[in-house]
């Protein structure tokens, strides 16, 4: 067990750090002069030479990209050249919001999509398992930002019961906080949960075809304590790799959502700065959402250990 | 081989898929009104007999500007899937023919680290650097779909690789990439083109997601979701400029799923009908 | 009154009939073998016994298990008898048990769905149990889950999860047919023991005539959904009397004559190989080393044919595909007519050109897509200058006919085939350049028994009519006695005995040799000298 999450850590790591490389080489090497690209193209020389200076542009390039990592585990993300202050405190509010979001769908998402899924592999081929599978069909092919419009049409235009947007900050009150989230969650975690309740399903329905079950049926189980006891943790393990990528599609997809709500999140910032052409701050919440991505499915990495035994033993 | 053929689903989802294909192929020679002509004394009209869905803001057409759109979510959802399969299908084939090696070990890793950069972040990469446009929209996607595809197509082919078909190939001297190109590949196309169909229609609504935040075809190319952001700010006044091109993507994307599973159950003898 | 009693049974799935009008009895303590080849509607049997018929099927009849009717019984109500009153054992072990659940607790479910009793009581008596069947708690805790234990220790464990509860009747499909010979032997053992000791019916599925000779008190014969025959055991074996229970019993005990070998010349030469595995534990573990085939040496001769065998894990698959030059070997050489397989980490085509496969699997030796005449081809990849046109529909018409096929039969496709037909063109395709070796690798295992007997007599019907030799591996030690000159014992990578086939089967020196002959279940009467045509 040890010896698989050590391994598992590694790779983290190295995926961290292959990942900054790469975002490192696309942002500050690959289209030549990131100051002038700043700057525009009718900038003077010396204010070229300057804003390279204070960009670090001078120094040689492994220099610079381990600067840049070194800052970042300390916390400080450089200077972002639009407003001249540091952009790990432009990151760090807006990364509470973004960052919970998802978190919040991923939630919402598996809450509905669990008991959905399970219920029509129970149900499978009648009216339930049908009726469950039309939804799903529908709800996958749903854009989640649109849907995030009606929903603002529907619940906080025409019905009032939550605000069109905005965010009131979470020094005003946990619940607050949550209440402004909550439909931005719903209309995130809706589509990704039609995925999950077919996969949930198509799982199940495969593992009750195997032959443990038909062994668990001899010794005298009934149907449903077949499916709860012996099924579905079997059928766990696909779903989980589900959801871990679900969580990177649910933080792009909130940095999306963002807009339909006006939340004060990542999206605006880093939708700001490609507009701004600030490569500092890009570079910094990019970083932070592939980071935040790979943790995540490092944690899911190690529930597979939780819930599959076999994956313990390889020393 | 193939059963029940065409079945339901694959009917009525190629029905629903094909209207807005064939709108958008026959918006390439003719639109019932031109898409960048304003009319402002025109705009926001519901549906009429002169404007089929309507017009929007400043007075276009919402059909032919649907019918434009149409083009555009065609496009970046064809070529990022042709992206998707043109490079994961030959990794996922050398990562089986190679399993266990350092290859396959490097491609599998490959895999995960493009996994980890879902497609708006690498649109948002791409976009920073180069500048906005459709052909970020297609490339930050189509490098999306090559690990769905690698992956997809490793699994399968390692299936295959197992089997004594494969063994009685190599004892006949034939190389692994002559074996996975011989064997391998034909024995795979069905799950590939359910999997292109699936692609294809998340493509569309990745599409549409990119250009709701301005990442994806500028104007004045029209986009469905661009339509949709445009729409946003009016959406109490005029909920139908929201409603109509959200109801196109819904119903692309929908068909397309249905035909996706009609084609699955049709290509894999091995459902069971009662899936 | 019997403990059992199937009265006029009738299966029908989805409309289409399975069973018809089934009727046996088994009773206490007796065990009552159900036999037939593929298709004979054993399996359904039991499952419509059990309640455990798939979606869509539909029985009519009686199945009375002590005077209670078993289709008449609601859901509920087999739920409350499977487990309890009958029990069942399946037939593939790797895949029978839960991945995810320990042992301990997967036999004390049974005691637990059953009987109100603590969950420490339970796990007790599931305790006794595995020790019962040979698992004692010392060695193997309660706390092992199944990808811990080998094929014969999870088939254990099975059995003490059906026996939990002593039901009156255990039901056992095909409980030893994924199993090793000396395995095999261990578990017939085991149920004969707890027959007599529990007084329960043991109701055996098997295709195998010497496994239900050892063993079985009764046979029932069937053949597509038909029951054809019943008797005791020795008098039915001694004199049966419907055509196709003789058959089956004449086929099962099938003696190939094979024609003289030729005076030996040396075709193959194995010398000293020596095949490792690395075995890698990830990115921080150690690598260790598991050598698969440990300085194995010996020489088949031309026309000779020499056989194969060893239970699984002894090393034959890897020794073959070294031999065939699919593998590099790490120590040692191979040498076919003079010329090394291998040289300088390639394999010799020239060499390669000499070989050919034939492999168990009928259904997974073919690619589907493919049509039999490109099948059968694909060996000429080997040659130089293949032949085209003209020649090569004349080489594909001369390879199907030599193995009973027509020439017609190149444009079909493979699905249109049987498992025996298949295996014949398997055959087709290794003949078809005129290999010097071919190997067989358990081509014949996984046949019917009828079907079986007709392809060995097309092999000993080649060796008259080409120079063929070959090496033929297979567990099966009849099948091996009946169509091999020499033959050789594999365990743990090495050659434990070799020799004149006769010789070793009649007088084994090895240790292993005699316990692998004693564990194998033998047919009454197979002991006579083999005549040479």
């Amino acid at each position: 067990m040890i010896g698989y999450v050590l391994r598992r850590f590694v790779s983290l790591i190295v995926s961290l750090v292959v990942a900054s490389l790469v975002i490192f080489m696309v942002v500050e090497v690959a289209p030549g002069d990131p100051a002038a690209f700043m700057l525009g193209m009718s900038a003077q020389p010396d204010t070229l030479a300057a804003l390279r200076a204070e960009l670090g542009l001078d120094v040689a390039k492994p220099q610079r990209y381990l600067n840049w990592v070194s800052g970042m585990v300390q916390g400080d993300f450089g200077t972002s050249y639009t407003y001249r202050t540091p952009v790990a405190g432009m990151i760090a509010d807006r990364m509470w919001i973004s960052l919970p979001l998802a978190v919040y769908a991923l939630v919402l998402s598996t809450l509905i999509a669990f008991p959905a899924g399970i219920y029509a592999a129970s149900r499978r081929g009648r009216a339930g398992d049908i009726a469950v599978m039309g939804a799903t069909q529908l709800g996958v092919a749903v854009p989640n930002f649109w849907f995030a419009m009606i929903m603002v049409l529907i619940f906080a235009i025409n019905l009032g019961w939550f605000s069109a947007g905005g965010f009131p900050g979470w020094d005003k009150g946990f619940w607050g906080g949550i209440k402004a989230l909550t439909l931005p969650a719903i209309a995130l975690a809706l589509p990704q949960a039609a995925i999950l309740a077919r996969v949930m399903r198509s799982s199940l329905l495969d593992m009750l075809g195997e032959d443990f079950i038909r062994t668990a049926r001899a010794k005298g189980l009934r149907a449903r304590s077949v499916l709860w006891k012996h099924a579905l943790r079997n059928a766990m393990i696909p779903v989980l790799t589900i959801i871990g990528l679900q969580f990177s599609f649910l933080l792009a997809g909130g940095i999306i959502i963002e807009q339909v709500f006006y939340l004060p999140g990542l999206g605006r910032l880093v939708f700001q700065a490609i507009t701004q052409r600030d490569l500092i701050v890009v570079e910094s919440v990019v970083m932070l959402l592939v980071f935040a991505v790979i943790v995540v499915n490092f944690v899911v990495d190690l529930t597979y250990a939780a819930v599959d035994p076999r994956l313990r033993v390889q020393a | 081989m193939t059963r029940r053929w065409p079945n339901r689903s694959l009917m009525i989802g190629a029905a629903l898929a094909l209207i807005f294909i064939a709108g958008g192929f026959l918006s390439l020679i003719w639109t019932p009104y031109a898409i960048d002509g304003v009319d402002i004394p025109n705009k926001m009209l519901l549906p009429t007999a002169a404007h089929w869905l309507g017009t929007d803001h400043l007075g276009r057409d919402i059909l032919s500007m649907i019918m434009v759109g149409a083009q555009t979510s065609i496009a970046v959802a064809v070529l990022a899937v042709g992206i998707g399969m043109g490079v994961g299908i030959p990794l996922g084939l050398t990562a089986a023919a190679r399993a266990g090696g350092w290859l396959d070990e490097f491609i599998m890793r490959g895999n995960d680290l493009v996994f980890a950069f879902p497609s708006l972040v690498i649109a948002i990469l791409i976009t920073a650097v180069f500048g906005p446009g459709a052909v970020n929209a297609i490339i930050a996607i189509g490098i999306f779909n090559i690990p769905v595809f690698a992956r997809l197509t490793r699994g399968a082919a390692l299936s295959l690789w197992q089997r004594d078909f494969i063994l009685a190939a190599r004892v006949s001297g034939k190389s692994g990439l002559r074996i996975s190109v011989e064997h391998i590949l034909p024995n795979i196309t069905s799950l590939m083109i359910v999997q292109g169909t699936i692609q294809f229609s998340l493509g569309i609504l990745a599409e549409a997601g990119l250009s709701y935040v301005g990442l994806g075809a500028q104007p004045p190319i029209p986009s469905w979701g661009r339509m949709l952001a445009e729409s946003q700010t009016l959406v109490s006044l005029a909920p139908q400029l929201a409603l109509i091109p959200g109801l196109a993507i819904v119903l692309t994307v929908l068909g397309l799923n249905l035909m996706g599973d009609g084609l699955r159950d049709m290509l894999d003898p091995r459902i069971r009908a009662e899936r | 009154m019997p403990l059992l009693h199937v009265d006029h049974l009738s299966v029908s799935i989805h409309a289409h009939p399975v069973l018809h009008d089934i009727s046996l009895h088994v009773d206490a303590g007796e065990i009552v073998a159900l036999t037939g080849e593929s298709g004979s509607g054993k399996s359904m049997t039991s499952l419509a016994v059990m309640g455990l018929l798939p979606r869509g099927a539909q029985a009519s009849g009686q199945i009375l298990l002590g005077g209670t009717d078993l289709l008449a019984q609601s859901e509920a109500q087999l739920c409350g008898l499977r487990g309890r009153a009958m029990g069942m054992i399946f037939q593939e072990p790797m895949t029978a048990l839960n991945p995810v659940q320990t042992i301990g607790d997967q036999v004390a479910e049974t005691i637990l769905i059953h009987e109100r009793t603590s969950r420490s009581l339970a796990r007790d008596r599931a305790a006794a149990m595995l020790a019962r069947v040979g698992l004692p708690t010392d060695q193997f805790p309660l706390s092992r889950y199944p990808h811990e234990l080998s094929g014969g220790q999870r088939q254990r464990v099975g059995l003490a999860m059906a026996i939990a509860l002593r039901p009156r009747l255990l039901i056992a499909d095909e409980p030893t047919t994924a199993l090793d010979v000396t395995t095999q032997a261990q578990i017939l053992d085991l149920l004969k023991e707890l027959v007599a000791d529990f007084g329960m019916g043991l109701l055996l599925i098997t295709h195998d005539l010497a496994v239900v000779s050892s063993i079985a008190d009764r046979i029932v014969v069937m053949q597509k959904g038909h029951v054809v025959e019943t008797g005791q055991t020795a008098a039915l074996l001694a004199a049966p009397v419907h055509p196709y229970t003789r058959m089956l019993f004449a086929a099962s005990r099938h003696r190939v004559d094979l024609p003289s070998p030729p005076p030996p010349v040396p075709l193959l030469e194995v010398r000293q190989v020596v095949r490792d595995y690395r075995v890698r534990r990830g990115l921080l573990g150690r690598a260790a080393r598991v050598r698969a085939v440990d300085e194995v040496s010996f020489t088949l001769q031309r026309g000779e044919r020499l056989g194969l065998v060893g239970e699984s894990g002894c090393g034959k698959s890897t020794l073959t595909r070294a031999i065939l030059g699919l593998e590099q070997v790490q120590g040692g050489t191979i040498t076919l007519e003079g010329a090394p397989v291998w040289t300088d980490a390639r394999a010799n085509r020239a060499v390669r050109r000499k070989m050919q496969v034939v492999f168990q699997d009928p259904y997974g030796s073919f690619n589907p897509r493919h049509r039999v005449d490109r099948l059968i081809t694909e060996p000429f990849h080997l040659l130089d200058s293949p032949p085209t046109g003209t020649a090569r529909q004349d080489a594909i018409a001369e390879a199907l006919t030599s193995v009973g096929l027509t020439p017609a039969d190149a444009g079909k496709f493979i699905h249109e085939f049987s498992g025996g037909q298949r295996q014949r063109i398997a055959i087709a395709r290794a003949l078809i350049i005129k290999p010097a070796l071919i190997v067989f690798d358990e081509a014949v295992s996984a046949l019917d028994v009828s079907v079986r007997a007709q392809v060995l007599d097309l092999l000993a019907d080649l060796c008259r009519r080409y120079p063929l030799s070959y090496l033929f591996i297979s567990h099966d030690l009849s099948v091996v006695r009946s169509i091999t000159d020499r033959v050789m014992v594999m365990q743990g990578g090495r050659i434990v005995e070799e020799g004149a086939t006769e010789a070793v089967f009649s007088a084994p020196q090895h240790a292993y040799t005699r316990a692998l002959i004693a564990a194998a279940p033998r047919l009454p009467d197979l002991e006579r000298p083999l005549i040479h045509a």
